[in-house]
C-alpha cells in the first residue's frame, strides 16, 4: 500500500531536501493512518464534484516516530485536517479511487499535510499541501502582501508603483501598457 | 550589521528585452544596478528564458514540446525539465478537478511554463548582493526587497489597461495575473473548452512565481468558483475581477 509513495512534490529551493526526507516518511505514516481510517469510517453520500475525503487526526506519537528524532518529534501534535468536504461513499479496501487528504501534522518546524491520489487502491500521486518552511515564509511574505484596492476614481499615474501585473501582455500590447511607461521612465 | 542609513526613494534602474514574444522587464535598486555584476545577471536571466523557450515553445517547430506533439519524441524520453513542468501541471489539474489541464487536447504547457521559467531565471538575480530586484515577464513577476521599501506592484484593470485596480506591496514573493486583457480569451476550462464567462481576471500573490502563475491560470479556468477556490489554497492571496467589473480580494489563509 505504502510502497508506491513517490517523492513529495518538487520544491522550489534545494535547501528543503532535509525537510523533504522527513516529509516522505511522514507521508507514509499519514497514509497508513488514512488507509486504516478509510476502511472503517462511515462516510455520508455526498453530491458534488469533489471526491476528496478528510481523514481525522492521526496519532501524535505515530507522527513523532516517523521523524526518528524523539526529543523534538515527540512534541508533534496532530490537528484535524481542514477544508475539503467529505466525498462519496467508498467501497472498503483496495479498489478505492479518489483522493485522501491527511491531517495537518504539527512538527518542530511547522505544519505538514499531504494528499494522496489513488486509482483502484494504488497510490498514483502524493501532493504536499503544506511544508513547514513554506509556512514560516508565508507568514513573513503575506503579512503585507494583500492587494489594496485603489479608489475607483483615482488615476493610476497618481499612485506610486514600481511594476504592473496584468494578464499576459504580449510584446505588441506592452507598448501601450503602464509597464512600458514605467520602463521608459526608469531607463532615462 | 549596522543599521541601514536613511535612504530617500532609492533610484530604480530598469532594463527591458523581448523574449518568447513577451516583454521582460527588470527593475533593480541597491548596490548592483548598472555595473558588470548586474549586466552578467541580466544576461544569465535572458539566456535561461531563451533556453526555456527552446524547450517548451508551442510556436517553434524545433522545440521539445513540438516534437512531443508531433509524436516524434516519447514523453519518457523528454528532458527532466519537461517532467518537472508536467508534474506541476498534474498537481494543478488534480487541485481543480480537471478545469486546468495542459492536455487540451494536445500538450500545451504554456499555463505552467512562464511562471516556472521566470522563477528559475530569477535565481541569477538572487546572487546580487544588497540589491533589490523585480523581474517581470509579460505582467507576471518575482520580486525581492531586502532592506528598502517593499516593491509596489499595481494590478491592471482588465477593462481598461491604462488604469490600476489595486496595489500590492511585495517584499519577497511573486505576483501573477491571468485573464483576457491584451490577448483575447486564451484560458479555457479544459472540461468544456470554453472560456469561463464569469471572471475577467485573476491575480495571485504567492511565495514563488511557479505557484502564483499556475494558480492564477487555474483559478481563472474555474470561472465563478475562482475566489472561493483561491481562498482555500494555502499561502495565496489575490484579487479576482469579475466580468461585471466587481472585485473580490482574497487574503492569505492565516497559518
Amino acid at each position: 500500500m505504502v510502497n508506491p509513495v513517490m517523492p513529495p512534490s518538487r520544491v522550489d529551493r534545494g535547501t528543503r531536501r532535509i525537510v523533504l526526507c522527513g516529509l516522505t516518511t511522514v507521508s507514509a505514516v499519514v497514509l497508513l493512518f488514512s488507509y486504516r481510517t478509510s476502511t472503517t469510517a462511515e462516510l455520508p453520500e455526498a453530491a458534488g464534484t469533489s471526491d476528496t475525503t478528510d481523514v481525522g487526526a492521526t496519532d501524535a506519537a505515530g507522527a513523532g516516530q516517523a521523524y526518528g528524532t524523539p526529543p523534538e518529534a515527540s512534541e508533534a501534535a496532530a490537528v484535524p485536517a481542514t477544508g475539503a468536504p467529505a466525498g462519496r461513499a467508498r467501497p472498503a479496501g483496495a479498489a478505492y479511487s479518489g483522493t485522501v487528504t491527511g491531517p495537518v501534522v504539527q512538527v518542530k518546524w511547522g505544519q505538514v499535510q499531504v494528499r494522496a491520489t489513488l486509482r483502484a487502491g494504488r497510490i498514483t500521486a502524493v501532493d504536499v499541501l503544506r511544508t513547514p518552511d513554506e509556512n514560516a515564509h508565508d507568514r513573513k511574505v503575506n503579512a503585507a502582501a494583500v492587494p489594496v484596492l485603489v479608489r475607483e476614481t483615482l488615476a493610476a499615474q497618481s499612485t506610486r508603483i514600481d511594476m504592473v501585473s496584468g494578464a499576459t501582455f504580449t510584446s505588441t500590447g506592452y507598448v501601450r501598457s503602464l509597464q512600458a511607461a514605467l520602463d521608459r521612465a526608469g531607463s532615462t | 550589521m549596522t543599521a541601514p542609513p536613511v535612504v530617500l526613494a532609492a533610484p530604480v534602474a530598469r532594463r527591458i528585452e523581448h523574449v518568447m514574444g513577451m516583454p521582460i522587464s527588470l527593475a533593480l535598486r541597491g548596490r548592483h544596478t548598472d555595473d558588470g555584476a548586474a549586466d552578467a545577471a541580466w544576461a544569465a536571466v535572458l539566456a535561461s528564458l531563451r533556453d526555456a523557450d527552446a524547450v517548451f515553445s508551442t510556436y517553434r517547430a524545433d522545440s521539445v514540446v513540438s516534437a512531443i506533439r508531433r509524436g516524434e519524441l516519447a514523453l519518457a524520453n523528454a528532458p527532466g525539465e519537461v517532467h518537472e513542468v508536467l508534474e506541476i501541471a498534474a498537481r494543478a489539474e488534480r487541485a481543480t478537478d480537471g478545469a486546468f489541464s495542459v492536455w487540451r487536447p494536445e500538450l500545451d504547457p504554456s499555463g505552467v511554463v512562464k511562471g516556472w521559467a521566470v522563477e528559475r531565471a530569477s535565481v541569477f538575480l538572487r546572487g546580487l548582493s544588497a540589491t533589490d530586484f523585480c523581474l517581470s515577464a509579460g505582467g507576471d513577476m518575482v520580486c525581492r526587497a531586502l532592506a528598502g521599501e517593499p516593491w509596489r506592484v499595481g494590478i491592471e484593470d482588465p477593462h481598461d489597461p491604462a488604469r490600476l485596480l489595486a496595489v500590492v506591496p511585495v517584499r519577497d514573493g511573486a505576483v501573477a495575473t491571468s485573464g483576457t486583457a491584451h490577448r483575447g480569451a486564451h484560458v479555457v476550462d479544459a472540461r468544456t473548452g470554453a472560456a469561463p464567462p464569469a471572471v475577467a481576471q485573476v491575480t495571485v500573490i504567492a511565495t514563488s512565481l511557479t505557484r502564483a502563475d499556475v494558480d492564477a491560470t487555474a483559478a481563472y479556468a474555474l470561472g465563478a468558483r475562482a475566489a472561493e477556490w483561491l481562498g482555500r489554497r494555502v499561502g495565496r492571496a489575490g484579487l479576482v475581477v469579475w466580468a461585471d467589473g466587481t472585485t473580490t480580494t482574497v487574503a492569505a489563509e492565516p497559518v
